[in-house]
């Protein structure tokens, strides 16, 4: 089972990825968007981690609703609204009361999460962006964790060679080809903070 | 690059401040981020409000007061803002006629201001939305996330504006933004990659000797690189382009825009090349603005935008307007 503490984890693992990846992901942001992929992230957050610490939430599902409205509050540009709403709408889907969810649970209302992100950025796979991470890491989520880290991680590197037709980097056409999609690669961090929070 | 600022982590704040001390006919939020004009809300009048990445000065919190814009949210360096900061605004200057969202179509900007409009209506503001998508550089529509808003955004804030200070309904200033948007086209070129502070070097490489040609304004490159051409063959080129989306039958408002790097004496001398393009290309001229309106940092480069217009908007767009970053006619 997967308590509260087990998502406040997650948050703290997913900060401390991107503060440590921070300009790895500016630098895959340069050449096909505007080079502040990195310092949007960390700054958002960072302000998850404070924000968790002060309002303490008591559930796994208050925990990610939370942390996804800090996200849409703080970050701004398309990540922010998409990621925001990835953890916020994952969070309602776990419900307010529930003290502890399975992984099955966990599974189902990540899903809910990541089509919510769809409906919102128009994104499907193949498009070049965090959808491509994502989907892949929800199916292997029933594997185990470490398994969704790695398809995730697949699933960011299968971005370089796509052209991508959503966001800023669709712009670019072909251009776009032979850079690996920044937003992926933040998922990917995401994920891999999952199975970090899990291997404790 | 030297920048002159003290952390990236404090340029926009750093900026509202020194906004605020330099236009105390503004109510500048520095905390929240929120530029208003110091008369809001003005009774009766619907009221704009825009917002986007910082970087494009004077968009959009220079363009703020009398005639223009009634409140804008800057976001991060080249980031949208937050829907707080929209509703925020939002709820400072709606005096109950209601507000119009001037969005720039980028995704970022789109989606923030989407969750904006569903929580202040929440809050019992009527709230409506124009996009703004004048870059034909973008050609492949389908397969992208649209046509970028760039210079149009400098006509459609001004003219509608200029409704809404005359009292008109939010329907009608809505309408007349979307007409003034659809007869919009802007096309850019860049002479060389920008800086956001938080890189602190070039957003792209650009070999001396070549050009970029169709750039946003975010530093992202363009649709093709070319070698270096003449003010008179990037003047051809760009008009050029336009009107191959664009047929005038009427008149038209041209702005000359800088990116932020290339100097003033340099866009004059491009205007003369685009003023005769038009000429040759049979296009009557109503009004013509040149300067850095919708920048890119430190941008170097320039775009055309055109604007066919009828009687009723170049009325509109003549009427007074009083803002940091322009002001005529008072």
């Amino acid at each position: 089972m997967l308590d509260a503490d087990f998502f406040r984890r997650w948050m703290t693992a997913t900060a401390a990825a991107v503060d440590r990846e921070a300009d790895r992901l500016t630098a895959l942001d340069s050449p096909i968007g505007d080079a502040d992929h990195g310092s949007n992230l960390q700054r958002g957050f960072a302000s998850v981690v404070a924000m968790l610490e002060k309002e303490e939430p008591q559930t796994p599902g208050t925990v990610l609703a939370l942390a996804g409205r800090q996200l849409i509050s703080t970050v701004g540009g398309a990540s922010g609204p998409l990621y925001g709403t990835l953890l916020r709408r994952t969070g309602k889907a776990l419900g307010n009361d529930a003290a502890e969810v399975t992984e099955e649970q966990l599974r189902d209302a990540l899903r809910t999460g990541v089509a919510a992100v769809t409906a919102l950025g128009g994104a499907v796979p193949g498009d070049k962006t965090m959808i491509d991470a994502l989907v892949p890491a929800v199916d292997a989520l029933g594997e185990s964790f470490a398994a969704a880290a790695d398809a995730a991680e697949r699933g960011a590197e299968a971005t370089t060679p796509l052209r991508a037709r959503k966001g800023r980097a669709s712009y670019l056409g072909e251009r776009s080809v032979g850079h690996r999609d920044p937003g992926a690669t933040s998922a990917a961090l995401l994920v891999a903070a999952l199975a970090e929070a899990a291997d404790v | 690059m030297r920048m002159l600022i003290n952390v990236p982590e404090t340029v926009v704040a750093d900026a509202l401040r020194g906004m605020a001390a330099a236009h105390p006919e503004l109510t500048v939020d520095v905390e929240n981020r929120v530029v208003v004009r110091r008369d809001a809300p003005v009774a009766g009048k619907v009221a704009l409000v825009s917002g986007g990445g910082s970087g494009h000065e004077p968009l959009h919190g220079g363009f703020v007061g009398p005639g223009m814009l009634s409140a804008a949210c800057p976001g991060e360096v080249f980031t949208s803002p937050v829907p707080d900061q929209m509703v925020r605004a939002a709820a400072a200057v709606d005096s109950g006629a209601g507000v119009l969202f001037i969005v720039k179509n980028y995704t970022g900007d789109v989606l923030n201001f989407d969750m904006a409009a569903e929580l202040a209506e929440d809050e019992g503001i009527q709230v409506a939305k124009v996009l703004v998508n004048d870059d034909i550089a973008v050609t492949d529509s389908l397969y992208t996330a649209g046509r970028r808003g760039t210079g149009a955004t400098l006509f459609v804030e001004k003219i509608a504006g200029a409704a809404a200070e005359e009292g008109r309904p939010l329907e009608q200033v809505e309408s007349l933004a979307r007409k003034v948007n659809d007869n919009s086209r802007s096309f850019g070129v860049a002479l060389g990659a920008c800086t956001t502070p938080a890189k602190g070097s070039p957003t792209f490489d650009l070999p001396a000797g070549e050009l970029e040609l169709g750039v946003g304004i975010h530093g992202e490159p363009g649709r093709e690189r070319r070698a270096m051409m003449t003010s008179r063959e990037i003047a051809d080129f760009s008009v050029d382009a336009v009107l191959e989306d664009l047929e005038p039958r009427n008149p038209v408002l041209v702005l000359v825009n800088g990116m932020g790097a290339t100097p003033l004496l340099e866009l004059y001398g491009f205007n003369a090349e685009v003023q005769r393009r038009l000429a040759e290309r049979g296009v009557p001229v109503a009004r013509v603005l040149v300067g850095n309106y919708v920048t890119s940092l430190d941008m170097a480069g320039a775009s055309v935008t055109l604007c066919q217009i009828d009687e009723e908007l170049l009325r509109l767009y003549d009427a007074p307007v009083r803002t940091p970053g322009l002001r005529w006619g008072v």
